[in-house]
């Protein structure tokens, strides 16, 4: 549920998607979901010579599955409060399990 | 829209219907704190399910894009929560070198799984086809993309054996295309 959260806060920010098929994708997150199926807006694919059929394409919805990495515009990243997060909810998974 | 905040307790974000929504209570980032007076105000819940983002593309003019490679187009006219859809009017557009061609081939009923992604076309720039790219006929194209993924197949196989032999999996060989 964190990284769930997390993207919530990101929403209309610029981001770029790289999928498991090395495609690239740039465009403004619009909505996340529980499995991180993610929609973009106004997108840009960066290599679209070799992926012409999405020249006519605006807007998209990325299944969660598929994704490989999302890049994040940094100043919009409060990377200690990402990190006491993830402590936090690792220690909450230990404490669960045990 | 406005940006959501951190803390997540959920101000003006009343759930409409009185069913539970547990996963939205909890604050996963943190202790929910008293929300500051005046912060920023948040979305409703409801606007984060897959449910919602698919909605929008109902009975519009999409690109599907499966785990195989293949490019349908056509209209999305119903959906479920693990994005299993069912397609009309679908076109199957194939790739290879500078050519393509459409296949026309009816309703699509797809399983989740082999989603990649569905991007809405905009209907102004349908038309606006790359000018490198050239429509030929189907038995042409066909045959080029034949030859085209033996091709692959091999460069594939033989980095495989490669990767391999140096002691790595590779993560997919070859199998997601574009």
């Amino acid at each position: 549920m964190l990284f769930f959260s997390f993207f919530k806060t990101l929403t209309n920010q610029t981001v770029t998607i790289e999928l498991k098929n090395d495609i690239r994708i740039r465009g403004t997150l619009k909505s996340v979901d529980q499995y991180l199926n993610i929609k973009l807006d106004d997108i840009e694919v960066l290599d679209l010579v070799k992926y012409p059929h999405l020249s006519s394409v605006k807007n998209m919805f990325i299944r969660g599955s598929v994704v490989r990495y999302v890049m994040l515009p940094r100043s919009e990243v409060d990377v200690g409060l990402l990190e006491d997060a993830t402590r936090r909810e690792a220690a909450n998974q230990a404490g669960k399990a045990r | 829209m406005e940006r959501l905040s951190l803390n997540e307790s959920p101000a003006n974000a009343q759930p409409r219907s009185p069913r539970p929504q547990n996963q939205f209570a909890q604050n996963a980032l943190g202790p929910a704190g008293p929300q500051p007076t005046g912060g920023p105000p948040q979305l409703p819940p409801q606007m984060f399910t897959t449910a919602a983002q698919l909605l929008d593309l109902t009975d519009k003019k999409l690109v599907l894009i499966l785990r195989d490679g293949r490019k349908l187009i056509g209209v999305l006219r119903s959906w479920d929560q693990f994005a299993n859809l069912v397609f009309q009017e679908t076109v199957e557009r194939i790739y290879a070198g500078q050519l393509y061609a459409d296949v026309p081939r009816g309703i699509f009923i797809v399983r989740g799984e082999n989603v990649l992604l569905l991007g809405e076309v905009d209907l102004d720039r349908e038309d606006d086809i790359p000018p490198t790219l050239t429509k030929a006929p189907f038995e042409e194209v066909f045959e080029l993309k034949k030859q085209e993924e033996n091709k692959r197949k091999k460069g594939d196989k033989k980095r495989y054996d490669e990767l391999q032999a140096l002691g790595f999996e590779p993560e997919h060989s070859g199998e997601i295309l574009f």
